[in-house]
């Protein structure tokens, strides 16, 4: 289809999940009404980056992860431009400026720059085989270095970190995760959980080195090691900084866009620039940042409506669930897993089946849950959490899963 | 039960006698090669005819080696030890004859029990009475029938039980007073119920505080205020001297009318009567004239006549009635004792009570004395009665009594104000107690243990409450080095040196005691003795083993007697019966002030006496597994108590914690308790703490049905129970309670102290140390909810909940997993649910022992089916349809169907 001038431009900086959903979700909504470009850093179409686990597991290709070939941007008249990052925006003029110097104008600006992973910034950090773990050429890199076979180090034991490690593992290399925390994935995770992920994880043969600040990484052309402050040295091939990821701000802060850790934006989506939306891990809303896919759906539902004129939905921050993707660990963990003033525990340990569960209880509400070895209920609970279901009548039959407590609820009716 | 550590003898059919209440039903005992032991009722039996309640059915699940006293036991700084049957006999004998040299023979103690058999009863009396030369030999039976004895002694010269079970069946009216036979005395109970089915115009009165499962074949049930009996048979006399009085009888045959009705006439009109017993004045009109129109009445009465400080007064107020009326001794009519125990009457003809000698002989007739001396041939006869139970408990904690002798009771449980009994112990220079299992309040207390037979085991003779002596026969060998309790006392009377004690065997015991009985009766110018089985003596082994049951009299080989005085020929030395005066007086201890409401107490369907034996049986102890406080919901609301809750009952001599229930059969003013729970079985339910000391002037006989208590909540802070395959200490729990299960022991908590580390608590408590134990557990600690599973080998070993509100899981379905061998993974979180998946059917408390069928299964099958009556129930549940104890609830929940479909 032929897009007409009458039509307003709409420009967006990142072909990554939060911008092309909010793309999809703005064509849903308002078809016609934009002229749309897409810049994208990436030489290709558009993925679900959360499935480049699988990928280096070797459980998935990377065609299977692909969500949007150029076929589908032609269809929608999309302009897409792969593998051209925007280099500024000229908020006077309305311009945004690529690196192969294209400048196109915008009447609406979407900003998805995303995030970077955090490389620690180490001695020896910028040495040939550290690298991060966020896009395809980083899994490229990495199973070609497993290919090579030889050890792999990867530093930090988050949710990221140990995906990238079981990757490598199944890929055939030695595998040592170093975390700087006592306990591994300590943002979803209590201890108990963790110990019982540390122990089967280690199992399947991965080293993990608890309590280790990174000092240097070392090596003459290409990284050899890995250095802690106590001394200790881990022999490394590869190197992979799985340590947190830092929001793309440099293009908006050059533009003037007000950005704390990253954009700040209202419930709307937008930025001080009412022009400019933002969504994404690019963006900060009350303080929060976020790396999960759940929150930026949601968030790219309410930006389309706005670009869609249609400016009535408020974007809310919700409970996230999270569930490791490495075959055979069964780990859920939903909402407020610390607690706090008045939050109460409900606690389950079968030892020897494997089993943890930790339900945080607030009032008469849920609000975190961690499960361990049996996740059957996960979402049950992750809805109670959501729903901010009334739980006092079943509180006792909880840990037991729905199958028990509707039996409650069954003969409380 | 694995009686594989019990050798059977006989591998035919044995016919015994069941050991449990008075009604002596007839057991037919077999041991199959499997061991296993197969219970059956005795259709030859003339007290049974075949029937059996679910105690009796149940006998095979209480036999076993496990928990028996199986050697002689020494205790040594505090500690037990097993010893050889010499260290032990020589210990007894030794002590008894230091202490009888150094303080004279009342300074030793003989406290027996209506559970020995008549020959051993017959021995300790001689040893006693005839040849250690005291009276001090007493009996658990002064707790159950001494006042119907001194009733007995009163109005008919000797104590004996005029009718026979038959005479209910043909009987025009039956009054039951103060017996719950329904629960009680169950086989009696059927037969009065058939015979009611039968002849419908046949009536029942039930008189009795409490509305009883008895209640449920009333024709009128008058529920009269506890301990005024008296009044009421008073207020009947004076009915009867007007419309029925038999004068023809009277002048021929009685004395002391007169007086009586003098004394009668302090009762006042029928409406002073009415208003004493708090009841309907109508009700009582009603009751009267009922009683004056019918000719064949046969009036029973138990505990709830004889454990009072009236005791002797209301037997005779009864037996009065029937004299007035000359309604005694012939067919369908007469009062008629119901005895509590299996041999308390066996134990009655050989002199078991310290104020009676052998063979009916009177301790204070120096003819009789010197009769009985001269057949035994001993060094002496006592000449003043021994110490009655109470006083001579008293006795042992005064310093009095240095030496006791216990046999087959309980009496740290069974006596009213039994902590003093414990204090008497604890003082007492030398307690022997002679039992069959090891673990009891006594035997704590005692310095020498003696192993004794038990039922199946014990060979010899019981007389039941129609004065019917039927056997008891082994069908078991003795297990461990346990001896008969007359051979043991043989041994001991030899080791004093006392000649006579050369019995080789029950049959010779039994041989003398019968030539006894007709020793110089009636000859010689003295009394005659209605009991005499002169007509039994000289029987052989084989004819003592042969021997069938048989009524006494017994004066001649061929001779049966199903009833006595039916010739108006009484006992006393004149022939005449007395009328005794009985003028009506209030319990000892009267409600009020600080203790508002009456403890009455009693026994429930399923338990024996302190659950020795009744105690190893899980199908037992499904009924009422718990001791409990029956209570009007209004005393319970002015209590500040709570129904399921626990609650503390207090009284001035003592106190015990139980849960609270609403049975819906008690009035206003009245508690009820069960007696069977002892400090083996609950922390705090031993009921005869609280029970006060008062007896009865005349016969000894406790007030159990009346003691002044006040009830008040007993605070916890959570609630929980154990489910365990081995038996736990429980140091933690500030209550708890132990029942025995299938294949588990279940304990009932309760507790003050919160836990800080539940997990660390709960494997204490569980007593698992091993940190790779298979332990499962869920915890809330704000909720207070904590719940732990220790599993062995995949399957369940034990498991503990505990909630801050008594509303745990139901403990059926976790029960039946202590069946399954190997547990399923699924089955691990359902364990701590508490509960399976989809739900498994929860057939509600058992009411039907027998073939376990609970309430729910039964409401349902009625509600489905709409069933109306207690036969149709049966055949669609099976509940009712062996020992049939459990109808009168079955009625009950058809009756509530009923209720709530009208409603609806």
């Amino acid at each position: 289809m032929k897009a007409s001038h009458a039509h307003p431009r709409l420009v967006v900086i990142g072909n990554g999940m939060a911008g092309m959903r909010t793309v999809e979700e703005l064509l849903k909504l308002a078809p016609d009404m934009y002229r749309i470009t897409v810049f994208g850093a990436e030489p290709h179409g558009n993925y679900n980056r959360i499935l480049l686990s699988p990928v280096l597991a070797g459980e998935k290709t990377v065609d299977d992860i692909m969500l949007n070939t150029r076929e589908w941007y032609d269809a929608n008249g999309i302009t897409l431009h792969a593998g051209d990052p925007v280099v500024r925006i000229d908020r006077k003029k309305r311009v945004v400026h690529a690196a192969s110097g294209l400048a196109v104008p915008y009447d609406r600006l979407l900003i998805a720059t995303g995030s970077k992973p955090f490389i620690v910034p180490v001695p020896g950090h910028q040495l040939p085989g550290v690298i991060g773990f966020r896009d395809i050429s980083d899994v490229d890199t990495m199973l070609a270095a497993a290919r090579a076979g030889g050890k792999a180090v990867v530093i930090g034991g988050g949710l990221l970190g140990l995906e990238a490690a079981n990757g490598l593992l199944r890929q055939g290399m030695e595998v040592a995760v170093v975390h700087v925390m006592g306990s591994l994935m300590n943002q979803q995770l209590d201890p108990p959980a963790a110990e019982l992920l540390r122990a089967s994880l280690e199992l399947r043969g991965l080293r993990i080195l608890l309590n280790r600040q990174t000092v240097a990484i070392e090596g003459t052309d290409r990284v050899a090691s890995v250095r802690f402050e106590d001394g200790e040295t881990v022999d490394a091939d590869l190197v992979v900084m799985a340590a947190g990821v830092r929001p793309n701000v440099e293009l908006a802060k050059a533009a003037g866009l007000h950005c704390e850790r990253a954009i700040v934006v209202d419930d709307t989506l937008q930025t001080y620039d009412p022009r400019v939306y933002a969504v994404g891990e690019c963006v900060q809303h009350r303080r929060a940042t976020f790396g999960l896919v759940a929150p930026i759906w949601d968030q790219a539902r309410v930006a389309a409506a706005h670009l869609a004129g249609s400016g009535h939905r408020r974007y809310v921050q919700q409970a996230t669930a999270t569930k490791l993707k490495v075959t055979g660990v069964d780990l859920y963990s939903a909402g407020d897993i610390v607690g706090g003033e008045g939050s109460e525990d409900l606690v389950l340990r079968d030892r020897r089946s494997g089993i943890y569960k930790r339900l945080v209880v607030a009032g008469n509400r849920l609000t975190g849950a961690v499960l361990y070895g049996d996740v059957a209920d996960g979402p049950w609970y992750f809805d109670l959490i959501q729903q901010r279901t009334d739980i006092s009548s079943i509180r006792d039959q909880l840990l037991f899963g729905r199958a028990h407590s509707d039996d409650v609820a069954a003969q409380a009716a | 039960m694995e009686l594989s550590a019990q050798f059977p003898i006989a591998s035919t059919t044995v016919r015994t006698t069941c050991p449990y209440c008075g009604v002596g039903c007839g057991v037919n005992a077999k041991v199959g090669q499997d061991g296993a032991l197969a219970i059956a009722g005795d259709t030859a039996h003339p007290a049974s005819q075949g029937r059996l309640c679910v105690k009796g059915s149940a006998l095979g699940e209480t036999l076993g080696n496990h928990g028996r006293l199986l050697s002689p036991m020494l205790r040594e700084e505090g500690a037990l030890r097993a010893a050889t049957w010499d260290e032990a006999l020589d210990k007894v004998a030794q002590g008894f004859a230091r202490v009888i040299a150094e303080h004279g023979p009342d300074a030793v103690a003989l406290y027996v029990s209506g559970q020995l058999l008549t020959e051993d009863y017959y021995v300790a009396n001689k040893f006693m009475k005839g040849y250690v030369g005291s009276a001090n030999i007493d009996t658990n039976s002064r707790l159950c029938m001494s006042s119907a004895v001194a009733g007995h002694k009163r109005a008919f010269g000797e104590d004996v039980v005029p009718g026979s079970y038959e005479d209910f069946e043909l009987a025009d009216l039956v009054v039951l007073v103060g017996s719950n036979a329904a629960w009680c005395h169950p086989t009696l109970y059927q037969r009065i119920a058939r015979a009611k089915q039968e002849r419908p115009e046949m009536k029942v009165v039930v008189i009795d505080p409490r509305r009883t499962a008895t209640c449920d074949i009333a024709d009128l049930h008058l529920p009269v205020k506890p301990g005024t009996d008296v009044w009421l048979f008073d207020g009947l006399l004076a009915h009867l001297a007007e419309h029925a009085a038999d004068d023809g009888f009277i002048d021929a045959h009685t004395t002391g009318l007169a007086d009586a009705l003098d004394a009668a006439g302090k009762a006042g009109s029928l409406a002073d009567v009415a208003k004493a017993c708090r009841l309907d004045p109508h009700d009582l009109e009603r009751f009267y004239e009922l009683f004056a129109q019918t000719e064949k009445v046969v009036t029973a009465f138990t505990m709830g006549v004889n454990q009072s400080t009236a005791g002797a007064d209301k037997v005779n107020a009864i037996i009065n009635c029937h004299l007035i009326t000359g309604r005694i001794g012939r067919p369908g009519m007469g009062p008629f004792s119901l005895t509590g125990q299996p041999n308390a009457m066996g134990g009655r003809e050989v002199g078991g009570l310290a104020n009676m000698l052998a063979a009916h002989m009177d301790l204070d007739d120096a003819a009789q004395r010197a009769a009985l001396q001269e057949f035994w041939g001993s060094p002496h006869v006592a000449d003043k009665p021994g110490l009655k139970a109470v006083d001579l408990f008293r006795a042992i904690e005064d310093g009095k009594i240095k030496a006791v002798w216990i046999m087959a009771t309980n009496p740290l449980v069974s006596l009213p104000d039994a902590d003093q009994a414990r204090r008497a112990l604890e003082k007492c220079e030398l307690v022997v107690a002679s039992d069959i299992v090891l673990g009891t309040d006594t035997n704590e207390a005692a310095h020498v243990l003696l192993p004794a037979l038990g039922w199946g085991e014990k060979d010899g003779t019981v007389t039941n409450s129609e004065r019917c002596i039927s056997r008891q026969r082994a069908f078991l060998a003795a297990p461990g080095s346990a001896r008969a309790d007359w051979d043991i006392m043989c041994d001991v009377a030899r080791r004093m040196g006392f000649e006579g004690f050369a019995f080789k065997g029950p049959h010779e015991i039994f041989d003398e005691h019968a030539r006894l009985s007709g020793w110089k009766n009636g000859t010689e110018g003295q009394r005659r003795r209605v009991f005499d089985i002169t007509g039994l003596a000289g029987m052989t082994r084989a004819d003592y083993d042969a021997l069938e049951p048989v009524q006494w009299p017994v004066r001649t080989p061929a001779e049966r007697t199903a009833r006595v005085f039916g010739d108006g020929h009484f006992a006393h030395g004149d022939g005449r019966a007395r009328f005794v005066p009985t003028v009506p007086r209030a319990p000892a201890h009267l409600p009020g002030g600080e203790y508002p409401l009456v403890l009455n107490t009693g026994r429930v369907r399923d338990q024996w006496h302190t659950m020795t034996r009744t105690g190893r049986s899980q199908k037992l102890a499904e009924h009422i597994p718990e001791p409990y406080i029956d209570m009007h919901p209004q005393d319970a609301l002015l209590s500040g108590v709570k129904a399921g809750e626990l609650a503390r009952v207090t009284s001035d001599w003592g106190a015990v914690v139980a849960r609270v229930q609403h049975g819906g059969g008690i009035a206003r003013g009245s508690v009820f308790m069960p007696i069977h729970w002892s400090g083996q079985t609950a922390s705090d339910a031993r009921v005869g703490t609280v029970v006060n000391p008062a007896v009865d002037p005349v016969s000894g006989e406790p007030e159990f049905k009346h003691t002044p208590v006040r009830i008040e909540p007993f605070g916890v802070t959570w609630y929980g129970f154990i489910l365990s395959r081995t038996d736990l200490p429980l140091r933690e729990a500030a209550n708890w309670t132990r029942v025995q299960g299938k294949d588990f022991v279940r304990y009932e908590l309760a507790g003050r102290k919160p836990f800080a580390n539940a997990a660390v608590w709960a494997r204490g408590l569980l007593d698992v140390h091993d940190d790779d134990a298979d332990w499962i557990e869920v915890e809330d600690k704000n909720g207070g909810m904590y719940r732990a599973v220790h599993l062995v080998d995949g399957r369940i070993e034990a498991c503990l909940f505990v909630a801050q509100r008594a509303d745990l899981p139901a403990r059926a379905w976790l029960a039946s997993m202590f069946g399954k061998e190997q547990l399923e993974p699924a089955d691990r979180m359902s364990l701590l649910a508490g509960r399976a998946k989809e739900p498994a059917f929860d057939a509600g408390p058992t009411v039907c022992s027998c073939f376990g069928v609970g309430r729910k299964t039964i409401e349902i099958a009625i509600r489905r089916d709409n069933l109306c009556d207690a036969a149709a129930v049966t055949a669609c549940t099976k509940a009712g349809g062996n020992c049939g104890s459990c109808i009168p609830e079955i009625r009950s929940l058809l009756a509530e169907a009923q209720a709530q479909a009208a409603e609806a």
